[in-house]
C-alpha cells in the first residue's frame, strides 16, 4: 500500500513537560508512519502515560510540537483531537458508569463522529464495533457490571467509536490472565489490519514484542532505544532500565 | 420517543388549563399564595438541575440568580414601569449573562471549588445590592402592583398561572436536554470529564451552555417574585434558603431524570407549606435537613432512583 517514505501521521518535535522541578518527557522527538504498530515500554514513572497524555491533549506541553497528518494540534483541546482522529484507552479504565455499554459507544458517535448520520446508522455502528469487540451480548449490560477484561474491551470499542486514524492503547492488558492477554492483543492486531495506526504502551514482554513493527524505549522522559522489538530487546540500556544496573 | 413527546405537551396543556381553571373557580386567595411557591420552587428545582443534576456541577448560587430576578424586576417597575413579561423576559437574559461569566470563571475548577465559588457569587451581588439606594439598599423597597390585565382577575392568581407556564418551560427545556445529545454530553462529562473530553465531548462548551439556560430560568422564575411579595429586600432575595431549599429538592427527587426534580420540589415545598401553617415556619427548615440526612444515607439516587430500583427488583422476581 505504502509507496517509498510516506509521510508520518503523528510527528512529535522535541517536546517537554514538565511538573514543577520535576522533566517527566525531556526533549522527545519521534514520528510515527501510517499504518504502524508501535510499541512504546519502559520502566514505570519513566513518562510514557505522560507523552501520550501529551498527544491525546489532556496536558498541554510546553516547548514542543505535535503535528497530525502534517497539522499542528499543539494547542488544541482532547477532544478536538479526538475529532481529527486521535483516540486512546486509559490505564485504569475509564467508563461512564451511569451509562450501558451501548451508550457508552453513542457518546463517541454522537460527538467525534466525522459526518452527520442518522440514529439508526449510528446504531447500526455500534452494534458492529461492540460484535467486533466480541461485546455484543454486554451492549445493554452497564459498565458496572462487566469483568475487568471487558472494560478494557469496552475501553478500546468506545475509542474505536470515535472512528480515529490513530489508537492509543494505555496498558490495556495490566492485570489480565494470560489468555485475556491473547484475547486483546488479537483484538488489536485486527484492528491494526484495519489501516489504524495503533500506539501500545505495554509492560507485557511478550505482547509488545508480537505486536509491534517498532519499538521505543523510555526511561526518565528521554528515548534510550528505538527499533525493531528485537533490537530494542537485545540494547542494553534497555536492560539495564529493567533490570537495574 | 415521538409518542411519549405528545403525551408530555398534552399533560402540559392539560397542568396549564387546570391552573388557568384554578383562577376561575377557585374563590379562596391562600391556594394561589401556595401554590405560587411550590410552583417556584418546582421550577427553580427543574432549572437548577440542569446544571447540578445532568453535569453533576452543585451549583450553591441559586439565590444568586433567584435575587438577580427579583432585584432586575425592581429596577425595571421602578424606572420604566415594565410590564410583567418584560421583567421575565429582561431577567432572564441577565440571568444567561450572569451564567455564562460564572460559567466562564468557574467552571475550570471542578467539583467543591465550583460550588464555593457560587457561594462567593451570591454574597458579592447580595453586598452590591445592598449597597445600592435607588432599589432600596438594605432596607428593602416597596412595590407597588399595577392593575391586573384581563382574562385575571386578580393580580396574585395571575402571578399564579405566570409561574406554571415558567414551569413547563423549564421542564420543556430540561426535558429536551436529556433527550438531546446535550444530555448525554453532560452525563459523560458527570461521570468522568477527562475520559468524556477525549471521547469528543467538549466539556467546558456544553457546562457553559448548561450554565447560560439553567442561570437564565433561576433567574427568570425570581423575576415576578418582587410583585408577589409587593416588596424586595436583600435579606429575603439572596436568602441562602433559596439555594439548599432547591438543593435538596432536585437530590430528593433525583437527577437521573427530568422528572425527579419536579417529584421532589413538589413534595418538599408541600410538606414545608403544611408545617408553615399548622406549625411553624422553623420546623420546615428542620424538615428539610432532616429528610436530606435521610435520602443522603438511604436514597442516594433520590425517589426516581428509588422507583427504579423498586422496579428492577420486581422485574427479576417476576421472572
Amino acid at each position: 500500500m505504502a509507496s517509498e517514505a510516506p509521510a508520518p501521521l503523528l510527528r512529535i518535535v522535541s517536546l517537554t513537560k514538565r511538573f514543577g522541578g520535576f522533566t517527566a518527557v525531556d526533549n522527545i522527538s519521534i514520528d510515527i508512519r501510517p499504518g504502524e504498530r508501535f510499541g512504546l515500554i519502559g520502566p514505570n514513572g519513566s513518562g510514557k502515560t505522560t507523552l501520550i497524555n501529551c498527544i491525546s491533549g489532556a496536558f498541554r506541553t510546553e516547548p514542543g510540537t505535535v503535528l497530525f497528518r502534517d497539522e499542528d494540534i499543539t494547542t488544541l483541546q482532547p477532544h478536538v483531537r479526538t475529532r481529527r482522529g486521535i483516540a486512546r484507552s486509559f490505564q485504569i479504565p475509564r467508563p461512564f458508569r451511569s451509562m450501558t455499554v451501548a451508550e457508552n459507544l453513542m457518546v463517541a458517535l454522537d460527538f467525534a463522529a466525522h459526518e452527520h448520520v442518522s440514529v439508526a446508522e449510528r446504531h447500526d455502528t455500534m452494534m458492529s464495533i461492540l460484535t467486533q469487540m466480541g461485546l455484543a451480548s454486554k451492549a445493554n449490560a452497564s459498565t458496572i457490571q462487566l469483568s475487568q477484561v471487558e472494560l478494557r474491551k469496552m475501553e478500546l470499542a468506545r475509542a474505536m467509536a470515535t472512528q480515529p486514524k490513530l489508537l492509543i492503547s494505555d496498558e490495556a492488558m495490566a492485570g489480565l490472565s494470560s489468555s485475556e492477554i491473547d484475547e486483546v492483543l488479537d483484538l488489536l492486531m485486527s484492528l491494526a489490519g484495519r489501516d489504524i495506526t495503533i500506539i501500545m504502551i505495554e509492560h507485557i514482554m511478550q505482547a509488545v514484542m508480537r505486536f509491534s513493527d517498532r519499538v521505543m524505549c523510555l526511561d526518565a522522559g528521554k528515548i534510550i532505544a528505538l527499533g525493531t522489538p528485537l533490537e530494542v530487546m537485545a540494547d542494553r540500556r534497555v536492560q539495564e532500565a529493567y533490570l537495574g544496573t | 420517543m415521538k409518542r411519549s413527546g405528545a403525551a408530555f405537551w398534552i399533560g402540559a396543556a392539560v397542568f396549564l388549563g387546570a391552573a388557568f381553571v384554578m383562577t376561575k373557580v377557585v374563590g379562596n386567595q391562600y391556594p394561589f399564595f401556595a401554590g405560587y411557591v411550590i410552583l417556584q420552587f418546582v421550577a427553580l428545582a427543574v432549572a437548577w438541575s440542569i446544571l447540578g443534576g445532568y453535569a453533576g456541577y452543585v451549583n450553591f448560587g441559586t439565590s444568586a440568580f433567584f435575587g438577580v430576578g427579583v432585584y432586575s424586576s425592581v429596577f425595571l417597575v421602578k424606572a420604566f414601569g415594565a410590564p410583567l413579561p418584560l421583567q421575565i423576559l429582561i431577567a432572564a437574559a441577565i440571568g444567561a449573562f450572569m451564567g455564562f461569566a460564572l460559567g466562564l470563571l468557574t467552571l475550570r475548577m471542578q467539583g467543591i471549588f465550583f460550588s464555593i465559588a457560587t457561594i462567593a457569587l451570591t454574597i458579592i451581588i447580595e453586598t452590591t445590592i445592598m449597597n445600592w439606594r435607588y432599589v432600596g439598599g438594605a432596607a428593602g423597597i416597596q412595590i407597588a402592583r399595577p392593575e391586573v390585565t384581563p382574562p385575571f382577575d386578580n393580580y396574585v392568581q395571575m402571578l399564579f398561572f405566570v409561574q406554571a407556564l415558567l414551569v413547563v418551560v423549564a421542564v420543556a427545556a430540561s426535558r429536551y436536554i436529556q433527550n438531546s445529545w446535550i444530555g448525554r454530553g453532560l452525563q459523560a462529562l458527570r461521570d468522568d470529564e477527562l475520559a468524556a473530553e477525549c471521547t469528543g465531548v467538549p466539556t467546558l462548551r456544553l457546562k457553559l451552555l448548561a450554565c447560560v439556560i439553567s442561570g437564565a430560568l433561576l433567574c427568570a422564575v425570581g423575576a415576578p417574585s418582587a410583585m408577589y411579595l409587593q416588596f424586595a429586600n436583600p435579606e429575603s432575595a439572596f436568602n441562602l434558603n433559596y439555594s439548599v431549599s432547591t438543593l435538596a429538592m432536585s437530590l430528593i427527587g433525583g437527577t437521573a431524570h427530568w422528572s425527579g426534580p419536579i417529584i421532589g420540589a413538589i413534595v418538599l415545598s408541600t410538606t414545608q407549606q403544611l408545617l408553615t401553617v399548622t406549625i411553624s415556619s422553623e420546623v420546615n427548615v428542620l424538615v428539610l435537613g432532616v429528610m436530606l440526612v435521610l435520602f443522603v444515607v438511604g436514597a442516594p439516587e433520590g425517589i426516581i432512583g428509588l422507583i427504579r430500583r423498586l422496579r428492577s427488583y420486581r422485574k427479576e422476581g417476576g421472572s
